[in-house]
């Protein structure tokens, strides 16, 4: 059976053959007791086709495709309802008491795979390594490890290093004339020549990082939109669960006109609702959680924001003001803005008001921005995350 | 993967006998396999053809069904694929007694296999055989051209839903002998009408003298030939005249691509030759789904039903019977449409309810009551299960009874701005429009065909016949790029888009929110209007034309 590894090189080729690539990263998550869930990495192509489009453009706006039914009831009869802003069950409004690493979007059961496709895309998409991966911020941690070298005595002979040391020795002592024919019986071993490794406890310095996810869930999000953010930010998540040696936490946040924590990546990737768009919301949120947990102290802090550029506050007072106060402790801002096709070349409020700020060559070391239109590939998308941490 | 053990194969065999005596026919040899979900998730790529050729779509597939299975495990019960001798999996979680019941599902898609007409072209393929020797063919290529071979093969694909399915099979069923028009009927049709372009009150007075000759048995043709003495020339020429046959993309590009044609080139014609009897092999299947399933379940019921070894699983059978047949409070359950509908038919035909008689009568009471004992069901749903697709299936006998009687509605969605949900509500409780709910579900690939008068100067064009769905945008660049290169020249595709902008103002705007009260009413919803637009691929470069 094919690995992802081959499926990516064979991909590479078709680029270099002049077709496009085919194969895209596809996540799938895997619910689990308590909002453990997994994402699972798998790879996905679709084979084209001329096809007649699934979408009805005679549909009613506001009209979901229909469907068979059964039961009882007249013509216009309601037989059910279904939340569009889906209620997060218990976790809704608590928020203290937790802290971050347990509970949460931190009690994040890290996949192997999310880790395997970080070094896919850093090695094969050459994503660029954290140059400094923040040492500064450490976790110390003590861990026990027979890395200690001891000569005479100790738990595990060294073979290896103890053979050197001899050659050493009887080259001193002017026993090995020749190089070239070596006799080993007429060797001098000395007491001391015996190397050891032994236990010991070493502290291990770890970089950590928490990831804010922000997603806008407003009604504009149907579609391409949110799954092109979401993409992006499954890769982001992979790169830096990579990056960082896995010592990631995540929070996610969504937004239409208020901000809300979700638990978990599922809810951060399915929920839906119909409203409208208020993007400060969202920082201002980030913002509050850091300073109540007193996050920025402990940890590199990474906020990745997805949006299609919808905003109410058009000119982005209360956005501008927010982000302002999160330069203060984040280590990056990525804004991603997603153009619907429909709405052209034309700049979006986000966008245009982040731009008009001055903010990305004022503090181009910390926020970046990055507008893609909606139907791009995945090669377009891992170039956006580039740029967003370049 | 292994066969049945010989306990278990007796088993088949005793249903065999029971189904048989049942009616169902099938081919006595059949082989079981017992499978694991594993080895499920790695056949359903290859559509369940252990033998088909390797393809990295293929294994992309399993990659994300084995994620998929890790995240949500599933337990497929069966699958049967239509070759001889028929195979069948059977998962190697299922109870004895299931596997009895199962048995019958299968021998039924077997018949249905082996005596729908619309499988007739299968009828005579070991497939699995058939596809070991492909593979063998597609793996010497590969080691050969390498990566090209792939492309190959996904160019091929990328046009095998417009083979021409039905046009093989009307040349298997008619034996496509296209009529040659009588004597008669050329004078009248052709030679009046198109090549003298007589007047009328001439035609009418020809037809008059005509019915004249035929009543006084006076040969009426030795006037024609005195008055035009090119007629039996040209009828001759007529009846030796042969119609172009009809060929689908793939078959005219195999044909007459100029790039196939070079030397080097020829080893791409068996790739997509394997693609396309391939593709076609299957075509049947997607176009018989509710029928096949249906028809199943209706005899896993009735013949296990009657099977003593139900005894002491009646309601094990009754809970997993019911999570394959139930018709879900909303949503499409073809097996429980299907195996319905089978059963409607049965009981209409008993009682007579296929006549003139009652389709005169208005009387609800009536028509309720209406039974000539006529008792011809069982007969009735083989003709049926022989004859028909799935669209002539639902097209033909989804009646308002059948509504009525499963209390069927369409169910529509639709945003509730005030308390942000959606609402799903009865739509509509008519015959008509269920119907065309479900045949809009059914399996249509677009009609699209090479339009030779217009293919000319190293241009390959290709016309789609509209029937008001627009093909989805994002497939037409890639799938025309291939075309482009198994061609080895420009093509054209003349299709139809709407007018306007699709998701204009209207549901932008709208979409800001929703919510917000005070939002002007949506528009009243207008007829789309069509236009005709041409898409060019030149050098894999893909260009808009309006016509």
């Amino acid at each position: 059976m094919i690995t992802l590894d081959e499926l990516l090189e064979r991909d590479k080729k078709r680029e270099q053959d002049g077709f496009k690539r085919k194969i895209r990263i596809g996540q799938i998550v895997k619910p689990g007791a308590g909002g453990r869930e997994k994402i699972i990495v798998v790879p996905t192509t679709v084979e084209e086709k001329f096809v007649h489009d699934d979408i009805v453009p005679e549909q009613e706006q506001g009209e979901g495709e229909p469907t068979g039914g059964t039961g009882e009831g007249q013509e216009g009869d309601i037989i059910g309802e279904q939340p569009i802003r889906p209620e997060d069950g218990q976790g809704e409004g608590e928020g203290d008491g937790e802290g971050p690493g347990e509970g949460k979007g931190g009690a994040h059961e890290i996949e192997a795979n999310a880790y395997e496709l970080g070094k896919v895309l850093s090695q094969d998409f050459e994503l660029p390594n954290l140059k400094d991966k923040g040492k500064k911020k450490v976790l110390a941690r003590y861990v026990y490890d027979l890395t200690d070298k001891n000569q005479g005595v100790g738990q595990v002979l060294d073979k290896k290093a103890t053979l050197k040391k001899i050659v050493e020795t009887n080259i001193s002592l002017g026993r090995i004339p020749d190089v070239s024919t070596i006799d080993t019986t007429g060797f001098i071993i000395s007491p001391q020549d015996l190397i050891y490794r032994i236990l010991s406890r070493e502290k291990e310095y770890e970089s950590q990082a928490l990831v804010f996810f922000l997603r806008d869930y407003s009604g504009s999000m149907g579609g391409k939109v949110t799954q092109t953010v979401v993409s992006q930010h499954v890769m982001l998540y992979s790169w830096l669960v990579y990056q960082y040696e896995k010592q990631v936490e995540t929070r996610f946040v969504l937004h239409d006109t208020e901000a809300r924590e979700v638990s978990d990546f599922q809810k951060y990737y399915s929920y839906k609702v119909a409203g409208g768009t208020k993007v400060y919301t969202a920082f201002k949120l980030v913002n509050d959680i850091v300073e109540k947990e007193n996050l920025a102290r402990d940890y590199n802090i990474y906020v990745f924001h997805g949006t299609d550029g919808d905003d109410w506050d058009k000119d982005g007072k209360q956005t501008l003001a927010e982000i302002e106060k999160m330069l203060t402790y984040a280590a990056r801002i990525g804004i991603t803005i997603v153009e619907h096709s429909y709405v052209g070349s034309k700049q979006t409020e986000v966008e245009k008001y982040i731009q008009s700020s001055g903010l990305l060559t004022r503090r181009e070391h910390l926020i970046k921005l990055d507008v893609m239109a909606e139907n791009v590939d995945d090669s377009r998308i891992i170039q956006g995350i580039k740029t967003l941490i370049s | 993967m292994e066969l049945v053990s010989q306990h278990v194969k007796g088993i088949m065999e005793e249903c065999k006998v029971r189904a048989r005596d049942a009616g169902l026919r099938f081919d006595d040899e059949t082989l079981e396999y017992i499978v694991t979900n594993r080895d499920l998730i790695e056949l359903s790529p290859k559509m369940m053809i252990p033998t088909l050729y390797d393809y990295w779509v293929h294994d992309v597939r399993v990659l994300s069904g084995k994620g998929m299975y890790e995240a949500y495990p599933s337990n497929p019960f069966e699958t049967v694929i239509n070759t001889r001798p028929a195979i069948s999996y059977y998962n190697d979680n299922n109870p004895d007694w299931l596997n009895v019941m199962i048995f019958y599902h299968v021998l039924a898609h077997i018949d249905f296999f082996q005596n729908n007409l619309f499988y007739k072209n299968t009828w005579d393929i070991d497939l699995a055989g058939q596809a070991l020797a492909d593979k063998r063919i597609i793996a010497q290529l590969r080691s050969e051209k390498t990566r090209w071979l792939d492309y190959v093969i996904e160019f091929a694909r990328g046009m095998d839903n417009l083979v021409g399915f039905h046009k093989n099979l009307n040349r298997t069923l008619l034996h496509d002998t296209p009529k040659k028009p009588t004597r008669t009927d050329f004078y009248f049709d052709l030679f009046l009408q198109k090549i003298r372009s007589v007047p009328q009150h001439e035609y009418v007075k020809e037809i008059d003298r005509y019915n004249q000759c035929k009543k006084e048995s006076t040969d009426f043709f030795d006037q024609v030939t005195g008055r035009y003495p090119e007629f039996e020339e040209l009828f001759q020429k007529q009846i030796a005249h042969k119609e172009p046959p009809r060929m689908d993309i793939m078959e005219y590009i195999l044909r007459y691509s100029p790039f196939l044609k070079k030397d080097e080139n020829e080893w791409m014609k068996s790739v997509i030759h394997i693609v396309r009897s391939t593709s076609l092999y299957f075509q049947p299947q997607m176009r018989t789904k509710t029928m096949n399933e249906g028809w199943a379940s209706f005899w896993h019921e009735n013949l296990f039903m009657a099977d003593n070894r139900i005894s002491g699983h009646e309601a094990d059978y009754a809970k997993i019977n019911a999570s394959v047949t139930a018709m879900p409070k909303v949503g499409l359950n073809p097996y429980a449409l299907g195996m319905r509908l089978f059963e409607h038919i049965h009981e209409m035909e008993d009682k007579g309810k296929y006549s003139f008689d009652y389709f005169l009568l208005k009387d609800a009471v009536l028509k309720k009551k209406y039974d000539t004992h006529k008792n011809t069901g069982r007969s009735f749903i083989f003709t049926v299960r022989e004859d028909m697709n799935d669209f002539t299936f639902i097209n033909s006998f989804l009646d308002q009874e059948f509504v009525d009687r499963h209390k069927l509605f369409v169910a529509g969605r639709r945003i509730n701005s005030q308390n942000m949900t959606w609402q799903y509500y009865i739509k509509s409780k008519k015959a008509e429009d269920y119907k065309q709910m479900v045949i809009n579900t059914l399996y249509h690939p677009p009609d699209i065909r090479v339009d030779a008068d217009k293919t000319k100067d190293g241009i390959l064009y290709l016309n789609h016949w509209f029937e008001n769905k627009p093909l989805k945008f994002d497939f037409i660049e890639n799938t025309m790029i291939g075309i482009e290169f198994l061609w080895g020249g420009p093509v054209h595709l003349e299709t139809s888009e709407p007018k306007s902008t699709a998701q204009k103002d209207p549901r932008y705007t709208n979409f800001w929110d929703p919510s917000a009260p005070g939002t002007a009413p949506a528009p009243e919803a207008l007829p789309i209007e069509w236009k005709r637009v041409r898409y060019v691929i030149k050098d894999r470069k893909l260009q808009k034309q309006e016509l």
